[in-house]
């Protein structure tokens, strides 16, 4: 290859600049000008055996999408991408790129590595903006229907394959709006919710059908689904939604929530235009304290800053290197003056009469030998304990399982933690017919994984439709 | 669906909704409860389902205008909808045969009363219900409760309907008169439920209270609704609303009710703000 490339540095994306963006929800990162895109792509060497492909879940064909960049073809790019992934726009914006297409990217190892991600984001940005989507071909109708329960990125991902190939889809959603985590759990300013409703808009142009506040487990059982209600196969996607607290004293007062409860009210329920245009309050704390040091815990800390805080402590129990955030989102939880207090962990909560959470008890921690999770295990440092004021606290320590489906479908096997056991390359679960994929399996993890677990487990529910019928076996309606 | 079919100011600000949605009224037990919300941008409100119609595929729900989200969902009427509905959800109530059991239920708390006071019926209890309210116009459902209990009492606090007093005193009354009471539920304002389970405490009578905490998903997803129960932290969107009011922490749950009390203030004032400036207008 020319080695022009080398001279191109990787192009920066335009940023709201933090003073500005802590006193509004719109996104932070601004994208790529098309000059930016095209000189970002200019640097991609178009390997032959491009390796960073293998660093994505899906596999997107990333030198593929590239050369149409380089070429000025943006909208063919983004179709390009949407051949394995049918989120790309949500994608380019939150995949971890640094721990996977970007950091097995060749330039990576003498400088920085292609920007993939906001290249992604750049091309779907552009067609969408540029009103030249089109619609996925169906094929034509199989007569076989299909249930997704959630609609996070797994339960998307898998009613997008399978409506293409002429199942008849209906997604179930627990709450009033489509989306998972997406919707309930990203806050506006990392994933415009305008840009998720458009690709779930292009779901439904798709003919598949959307039911939102549609409880599986309590309106209708998975049983009474493939058998009352004539489904041949059911997805589970329902997340790793059940909120994880610490089990320190003082944690049921006011003031105290799970980052679930603080972003949902946020996010799912605008909380933040509370008075104008929802009716959901929230607290909006002065000091505010995050307990945790993912994505979960950067998301709820920024989110708190621009309900107004004065100030934002993070706490986190491990060291910056520990830290599961994405790189980037640290980056700018740090850039927005959010204060990081390593190696500390909250013992308790203390709170008025009123019952509202006044301070919080730390305990500063050390790091002694790696735990099963290869990671240095924090042990306290006897005798460190200090009190710091808060008036709010978000716990971001981690979900779990949320048992509405295990414990009202009796056959279907789950792990000692409540995860549901599947076949990790077909999603099959103890339950012919019935798969499962994305969180509710693997744990949190990330979006592109729950989306690669949803297109694996359409290819197999494809492969189950198809067999009962050339076998001739009775299917559920039969 | 979720087309308001029916609607009746059964007391004042006390409304009774049938509201159109064939899977819950098919699917609902007594104690399961719906999250509706009137429009974009509304608060998610749980009610209890009080009982439902499943030829006409009908939910009924009865609920107090009481604040912002309430009052809102007062001024429908019939063939509106509600933007959403979710349920059935909780735990349906356990349900025996106690041999005596006795139902309660305070203020608007009664509604939730009724479905669980037929099942425990059909169960063969023989039922004594005991209702009460502030005032006689409040008191509500105590036809449709007489036609099941073998025998009912009323109470109002000032004395202008029935006894005068608390539902706690009757309870007191019919335990010293030799009612032997071998099961309680009790549904109503937390410190009437509170009250209701230190009496019972004291002669060891089974009671079961359905809790109300602010809850926001109603699915186990925010742990908004986080209770005590017997030292623990429950759920009570889905480990109940119904748990055991001898184990119930009762201070806690009334403290976290006033959580968004200065919200909910500025919510109707900002409401009582916008209609008199609409009339003004007129
Ligand atoms: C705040 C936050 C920030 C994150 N940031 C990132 C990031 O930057 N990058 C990244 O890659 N990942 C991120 N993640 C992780 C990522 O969002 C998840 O791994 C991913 O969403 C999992 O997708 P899923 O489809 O398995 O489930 P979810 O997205 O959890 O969706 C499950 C859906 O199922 C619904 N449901 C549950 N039970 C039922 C039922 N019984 N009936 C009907 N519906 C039901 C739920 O309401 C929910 O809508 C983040 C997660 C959180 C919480
Ligand atoms: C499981 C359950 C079943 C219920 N069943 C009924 C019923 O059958 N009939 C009925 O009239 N009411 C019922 N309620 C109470 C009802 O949900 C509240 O009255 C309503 O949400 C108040 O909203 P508001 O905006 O009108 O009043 P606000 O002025 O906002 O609040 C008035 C009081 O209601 C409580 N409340 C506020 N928001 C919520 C919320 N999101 N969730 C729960 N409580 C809240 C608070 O304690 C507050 O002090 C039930 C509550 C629960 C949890
Ligand atoms: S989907 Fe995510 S991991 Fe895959 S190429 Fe795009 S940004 Fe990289
Ligand atoms: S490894 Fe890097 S340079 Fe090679 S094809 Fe992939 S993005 Fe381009
Ligand atoms: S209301 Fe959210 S967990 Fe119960």
């Amino acid at each position: 290859m020319s080695p022009k490339t080398e001279t191109v540095p990787r192009q920066a994306m335009r940023e709201q600049p933090p003073q500005e963006r802590v006193g509004n929800f719109n996104e932070v990162p601004l994208g790529y000008t098309e000059q930016q895109a095209l000189a970002e792509a200019s640097r991609c060497l178009q390997c032959k055996k491009p390796k960073c492909i293998e660093g994505c879940p899906v596999a997107v064909d990333i030198p593929g999408f590239i050369a149409l960049v380089q070429e000025g073809k943006f909208a063919e790019g983004a179709r390009k991408i949407k051949e394995t992934n049918v989120l790309p726009a949500v994608c380019g914006r939150v995949c971890p790129q640094e721990t996977q297409c970007e950091v097995l990217c060749v330039l990576a190892k003498k400088s920085d590595p292609v920007a993939v991600g906001r290249l992604e984001r750049f091309v779907a940005d552009w067609e969408r903006e540029h009103n030249v989507v089109e619609r996925p071909h169906t094929a034509p109708p199989t007569g076989k229907r299909v249930a997704m329960i959630g609609s996070g990125p797994a339960g998307l991902t898998c009613a997008a394959d399978l409506a293409k190939l002429g199942h008849e889809v209906t997604v179930f959603e627990a709450l009033h709006e489509m989306g998972g985590v997406l919707v309930y759990g990203i806050p506006e300013f990392r994933l415009p919710k305008k840009i998720l409703r458009e690709e779930i808009d292009t779901l439904r142009e798709m003919g598949v059908k959307l039911e939102t506040s549609a409880v599986i487990g309590k309106l209708a059982t998975i049983e009474e689904l493939m058998t009352e209600e004539g489904f041949d196969a059911v997805f589970i996607g329902t997340g790793a939604g059940l909120p994880h607290f610490m089990g320190v004293p003082g944690e049921n007062l006011m003031g105290v929530y799970s980052a679930n409860e603080f972003l949902t009210r946020s996010n799912l329920m605008r909380a933040y235009s509370f008075g104008e245009k929802a009716d959901t309050p929230i607290a909006r704390g002065k000091r505010v304290m995050v307990i945790g040091g993912g994505n979960v815990a950067m998301d709820s800390a920024r989110t708190a800053l621009r309900l107004g805080a004065d100030k934002v402590i993070l706490a986190y129990r491990r060291s910056r290197d520990e830290m599961p955030a994405r790189a980037e989102e640290i980056h700018h939880a740090e850039e927005e003056g959010i204060e990081f207090h390593l190696l500390t962990v909250p013992v308790e909560l203390r709170g008025d009469e009123r019952g509202w959470v006044t301070s919080a008890i730390m305990q500063k921690m050390e790091l002694g030998e790696p735990d099963d999770s290869g990671r240095r295990r924090p042990v306290p440092v006897e005798g460190s304990e200090y009190e710091e004021p808060i008036d709010v606290a978000i716990i971001a320590i981690g979900a779990g399982a949320n048992p509405l489906i295990s414990s009202t479908t009796p056959d279907l096997e789950t792990n000692r933690r409540g995860y549901i056991v599947s076949d990790p390359e077909t999603g099959a679960t103890s339950i012919p017919g019935v798969y499962a994929g994305g969180d509710i399996v693997t744990g949190s993890a990330t979006v592109i994984e729950a989306m690669g677990a949803g297109r694996r487990a359409a290819a197999a529910i494809h492969q189950y439709l198809l067999g009962t019928k050339a076998e001739g076996q009775p299917t559920a309606d039969a | 669906m979720n087309e308001i079919i029916a609607k009746e100011e059964i007391a004042p600000s006390t409304y009774g909704y049938d509201i159109y949605h064939p899977r819950i009224a098919k699917k609902r037990k007594a104690g399961q409860f719906v999250i509706i919300r009137t429009h974009d941008g509304g608060e998610r409100v749980p009610l209890t389902i009080v009982g439902s119609d499943v030829q006409a595929g009908t939910v009924t729900l009865i609920f107090q205008a009481v604040g912002h989200s309430t009052k809102e969902l007062a001024q429908l009427g019939v063939g509106d909808r509600l933007l959403d509905m979710a349920g059935p959800l909780g735990k349906a109530t356990h349900i025996e045969n106690y041999g005596k059991a006795c139902v309660m239920g305070g203020g608007y708390g009664t509604a939730p009363v009724l479905p669980i006071a037929d099942a425990l019926k059909e169960a063969g209890n023989d039922l004594i219900g005991i209702i009460g309210a502030r005032t006689k116009e409040l008191v509500i459902l105590e036809k449709e409760l007489g036609a099941i209990c073998s025998r009912l009492e009323v109470a109002t606090d000032d004395g202008s309907y029935g006894h005068q007093g608390f539902v706690t005193d009757v309870l007191q009354k019919l335990i010293d008169e030799g009612e032997k009471i071998a099961f309680v539920l009790a549904v109503g304002p937390t410190p009437m439920m509170r009250a209701v389970s230190n009496l019972t405490k004291t002669y060891g009578t089974p009671t079961m209270v359905s809790l109300n905490p602010i809850m926001v998903d109603g699915t186990g997803m925010c742990g908004g609704c986080r209770v005590e129960v017997g030292g623990e932290t429950k759920f009570a969107c889905v480990d109940g609303p119904e748990f055991d009011g001898h184990e119930v922490n009762f201070d806690l749950l009334m403290k976290r009710q006033g959580t968004y009390k200065a919200e909910e203030q500025q919510a109707s004032d900002h409401a009582a703000h916008c209609r008199v400036g609409l009339e003004a207008a007129r």
